[in-house]
This record gives C-alpha cells, sequence and structure tokens, in this order.
C-alpha cells in the first residue's frame, strides 16, 4: 500500500480518526484539568464526537472499500456511525450531572467513553474478521472498566467483574470460531469467504462450525437467549448512566457484526442457520418478556426489556438468507435499532433522574404519584414505555411493524405470531410503570438537572415525531441495504 | 510431516479444557487461566491454518499476534478489577460475589 493510497484510506474513516485521536488527546489534557472542573472534559468529549458527526453527515452517500478491502464505507456504516456518535453525546449529556451527584466524577470516564465509541464505529466499517476482532475488543475493555468505574461500590465492581467474565469468554468463543472460518476459506476477509464458497473450495463442516461459534459469541455481546444470564446483574450494578450507553451502543454494534458477517459471507449457509436463529428469537423474546414481570427493580425490568429487544431485532434476520428479502432485513433491522435507541435513551434518563445515591430510588414503589410532582418526567417516561410496547403512533410500533413485515415477506407467519403474543406479554410490564406514576399516591425524589431534562424531553419528542413521520427514516434505512 | 489433523485435535482439546475451567471452577483467576487457554488454542489454530491451507497469505500469523496483543490487553483489565475487588471482599471467588442474583 503506498502513501496515496493509505491517505485516501484514512479520509475514508476519517469520523473515526477524529474520535480515537481526540480520545488521546483527551486523555492528556485532562490531566491539567482540576477535579472541581471535570465538566470541561464532558463539554470535550461531545464537541470530538460532534466534529466526528458532522464529518459523517456532511458525507452520507460515500461509499469506499479501503486498506486491502479490510473496511468497507457504505450506506450501513454511515448509517450506523450516526446512531453511534449520537448515543455517545446523548450518553455525556446523561453522564455529566449523574456523576457529579454520585461522587463519580473522573475524566478517563469520559476518555473510555470515547474510546469505546470508536471501537463500536470501526465494528460498523470492518468487512473482515481480524477488524471484526480488534474492534470487539476495542469496544469491550473500556466497558469493563465503565461498568466498574463506581469502585468502591460493590454491586459496580460486582457487575464489572461479571461482564469482564462472561465477556471476554464470548471473545474467546468468537475467535476459535473466526479461526475455524479462516481454515474453512484461507480468508478471512467477508468478499474472500463468499468467493471460496462459491468457488467451492470451502470446507463447509468447517465453516458451519465457525459460523455457529460467531454466532453464539456474539449472541452474548448483544445478550441473546440462553446467552443472557450476565445482563441483569451487570445492568443493575453498573452506574446507569453507562448501562443506559451499554444497553444501546454495545447492543447496535453486535448486531451491526451480526449484520454484516451474516448477510454478506453466510447467506449460502442459511439453511443450517435459519431454523437456528429461528429459535434463538423466539426463546429470547418470550423469556425476556416473561421473567420481566417479575421484576421490581426498574433496572433489572429494562434489562430484560433490553433481552426482549434483542430477540425483536433477530427476528428481522431470521429470513436473512432469501437475496429478495435480505435488503428488507438490514432495513428493518436498523429501523428497529434506531427506535430503540431512542426509547431506551428516553427511558433511562428518566431512571437516571429519579436515582438517589447508595442505589435508592430504583424499585418501582419509588415512581408512584411522580406524574404530580414531576409531570414532565412522568410523561416521558409513559412515551417511552408505550414506544416499547409497540403502540402507534411512536417509533417503537413502526420499528415492530417493519420486522414483523419482514418475517412474512420471508414466510415465517409462525414466529411473528409469538412476536406479537410476547408484545402484548410486555404491555403488562411496562404499562405497569405508568400505572404507577399515575394512578398511585407517593413521594417520589428527582433531580432537576437541565441537559438530563432536554435528553428526556428530546428524545420523546422524537419517538412521537419521527414515529408519525417516519418515511425519510425509513427511506435513509433501505438505502444502506449490504450489497 | 505431522498431519494438519493432529494441530486441530490438540487445539480443540485445550479449548475444551479452557472452556471447563471457565464453566466449572469458582476462583475468578482460575477462570481468567481458563480463557486465556481458550484464546491460546485459538493461535494454535491460526498459525496450523496458516501453514498448510494458505501459507502465502500472510494474515494468519498477524492475526495470532493480534490475538496476544488483545489477550494481554485484556488481562490487564482483569487484574486490576480482581485486585480491587479482593482489597474489599478478602476473596475473588465467584461464588462469594453474588451481591445481585447471579
Amino acid at each position: 500500500m503506498n502513501l496515496s493510497n493509505a491517505s485516501a484510506s484514512l479520509n475514508a474513516i476519517l469520523p473515526l480518526v477524529v474520535v480515537i485521536l481526540w480520545a488521546c488527546a483527551l486523555l492528556l489534557v485532562d490531566l491539567f484539568i482540576t477535579k472541581e472542573r471535570k465538566g470541561l472534559t464532558a463539554l470535550l468529549a461531545a464537541i470530538g464526537m460532534l466534529a466526528s458527526l458532522i464529518i459523517t453527515l456532511a458525507r452520507l452517500d460515500l461509499e469506499a472499500v479501503v486498506f486491502n478491502g479490510m473496511v468497507t464505507v457504505d450506506g450501513f456504516s454511515n448509517f450506523l456511525t450516526v446512531l453511534f456518535l449520537g448515543s455517545g453525546i446523548v450518553a455525556v449529556a446523561l453522564s455529566y450531572d449523574y456523576l457529579k451527584r454520585m461522587g463519580l466524577e473522573k475524566g478517563e470516564y469520559y476518555v473510555l467513553l470515547l474510546f469505546t465509541v470508536s471501537g463500536m464505529m470501526l465494528m460498523a466499517v470492518a468487512s473482515d474478521l481480524i477488524v471484526v476482532f480488534l474492534a470487539l475488543e476495542l469496544l469491550s475493555i473500556p466497558l469493563y472498566v465503565l461498568a466498574g468505574i463506581a469502585t468502591p461500590r460493590l454491586d459496580s465492581e460486582e457487575s464489572s467483574l461479571k461482564y469482564f467474565l462472561l465477556g471476554s469468554f464470548s471473545t474467546g468463543i468468537v475467535v476459535y470460531g473466526i479461526a475455524l472460518v479462516f481454515g474453512a476459506t484461507g480468508t478471512t476477509s467477508l468478499a474472500g469467504i463468499v468467493d471460496a464458497i462459491t468457488a467451492g473450495s470451502a470446507g463447509m463442516g468447517l465453516l458451519v462450525a465457525g459460523a455457529a461459534m460467531l454466532l453464539i459469541g456474539l449472541g452474548f455481546k448483544v445478550a441473546l437467549v440462553p446467552f443472557h444470564m450476565w445482563t441483569p446483574d451487570v445492568y443493575q450494578g453498573a452506574p446507569s448512566s453507562v448501562t443506559a450507553f451499554m444497553a444501546i451502543g454495545a447492543k447496535a454494534a453486535g448486531f451491526a457484526a451480526i449484520l454484516r458477517i451474516f448477510i454478506q459471507a453466510f447467506p449460502a449457509l442459511s439453511v443450517d442457520l435459519t431454523p437456528v436463529l429461528w429459535v434463538l428469537a423466539a426463546l429470547t423474546m418470550i423469556l425476556g418478556n416473561v421473567v420481566a414481570i417479575a421484576q421490581r427493580n426498574i433496572k433489572r425490568l429494562l434489562a430484560y426489556s433490553s433481552i426482549a429487544n434483542a430477540g425483536y431485532i433477530l427476528l428481522a434476520l431470521v429470513p436473512y438468507g432469501q437475496s429478495d428479502v435480505a435488503a428488507d432485513s438490514v432495513a428493518s433491522a436498523l429501523f428497529y435499532l434506531l427506535a430503540y435507541a431512542f426509547t431506551s435513551f428516553t427511558a433511562w434518563s428518566v431512571v437516571i433522574a429519579l436515582e438517589q445515591v447508595e442505589g435508592k430510588g430504583l424499585e418501582l414503589e419509588d415512581y408512584a404519584g411522580l406524574s404530580r410532582r414531576y409531570p414532565i418526567l412522568a410523561l416521558t417516561m409513559t412515551v417511552a414505555m408505550l414506544s416499547f410496547t409497540g403502540v402507534p403512533p411512536t417509533l417503537g410500533f413502526l420499528g415492530k411493524f417493519y420486522v414483523f413485515r419482514t418475517l412474512l415477506e420471508g414466510g415465517f407467519p409462525g414466529l411473528a405470531v409469538i412476536g406479537v403474543v410476547t408484545s402484548l406479554i410486555s404491555a403488562y410490564y411496562y404499562l405497569r410503570v405508568v400505572v404507577y406514576m399515575y394512578m398511585r399516591e407517593g413521594e417520589p425524589q428527582a433531580i432537576r438537572d437541565p441537559w438530563l431534562y432536554i435528553a428526556a424531553t428530546a428524545s420523546a419528542i422524537c419517538l412521537v415525531v419521527l414515529g408519525i413521520f417516519s418515511q425519510p427514516l425509513f427511506a435513509w434505512a433501505s438505502q444502506a441495504m449490504l450489497h | 510431516m505431522i498431519p494438519l489433523s493432529w494441530y486441530l485435535i490438540f487445539a480443540a482439546a485445550l479449548f475444551s479444557i479452557g472452556l471447563f475451567a471457565v464453566l466449572a471452577r469458582r476462583n475468578a483467576i482460575v477462570i481468567l487461566m481458563g480463557i486465556e487457554l481458550m484464546l491460546n488454542a485459538v493461535n494454535i489454530n491460526l498459525v496450523a491454518f496458516w501453514r498448510y491451507v494458505n501459507p502465502e497469505l500472510i494474515a494468519g500469523q498477524v492475526f495470532a499476534v493480534m490475538v496476544f496483543a488483545v489477550a494481554a490487553a485484556e488481562v490487564a483489565v482483569a487484574l486490576a478489577i480482581f485486585i480491587s475487588i479482593y482489597r474489599r471482599r478478602r476473596s475473588v471467588s465467584a461464588d462469594e460475589i453474588d451481591l445481585m442474583k447471579w
């Protein structure tokens, strides 16, 4: 690779380069920011991501295959990059006051956040299994630390330990799968794998085994049943601002990897993999929604809700092997991820507003009477719960609608029925939160932080407004189809 | 020359030992050792496949180097977490770290 090639390659991934360099610089700059003024670090981190976001938005049509085919910039990666950077910026807004209140103000928090975001952005453009592995680790390792950043709080340390053990275990499975795929095809590039399969030179047994291990390992990352057991504990123990970001960013990045690898490289294996995906999706939706009913702690409830949502996103992938449906698969999965991100941020910002020190204010009872003292918070939480349930005209309804439509196009009405029934079950625990807020008496305590309120109300308004005018958004997601 | 399948069987055995350590042992350090065994099994696989399937392509070897570089970073973070937990609880046994429902 000569010099002009290298600069063209770097130019193609400019948003990623900006975030990584900014993170390294911020690590140094933070040393000179005194303990009382850590808000400045937050501001700088947000500015870095905003700059990167502007660059991405300015060239949304960019398509390029660079770094000798290891990196592909296309509609899919641009869509996800915007999603990741957006969630990073919202995460900073949610963290700023929360960290001050909990006594966690540390400059490295924002630096680690930037590194995690860069890992997610790398995942979006990765078109070689080596890069997928690197991106997975770049996004996971800072997240392990972030989960435990509230040390010496015992639950945060415990959450960090559990996340690390299960996370690195799943990474081990992912790389073993990659090694098997490499052995079967002699290459790690996704395009090369397709060529090897069409040429008939691939060892199909090894390839299927490798693909299955990739699915298991990435299934841990996005919390599919039966690989979900870490999720409730980690989500409950980690600081809420980290959990909010983890629930959205890490899940979206995991699905980015699954979508790109399976749709681009493994359509030939769909005979073997589609039944597996069917069962995984059904189990995830059923278990996530049913167990959520028993939860009294709001963070655990949202954790099970995030598991259930992983099932709905996986639905879009079930018919991925049918070439005429694959484009809709990608579009509906991306749209669902976007809807999920808005809904989750709305819900989590209300949770953060109500959380008190020492982990108080997180039980359902603490939400009783919220509508009287904090009508705006109660209203935004209601919008989030309705969107999670899938009530029109919210974005959550459209997300489910497109996913189910893709599923019917692919010819899986049975699974669609399971999806609708579990959605009905989920209405029970989502609406129970609304009942507590509006119909029970109580003295809830919430803080009034402008950034948190802006984040909560803005994403709630987006949920409704974008839900009504969703056409351009879905058109954008449809352009993202993988070639 | 030793046939490829021997390397694969060896790597699979190593991976299974690591898997067993992760699933059956309770001490976090032993679990970490199990994970490292799994990653080493991957490296053996990668290098063996590189040598036997596609020796012209350097990717297999490069990938093996990346795997242990990343594994080292992981261990650094892991030990930091373990030490911080050990300071307060005097134990890193996964059984005793059960503040939340597992």
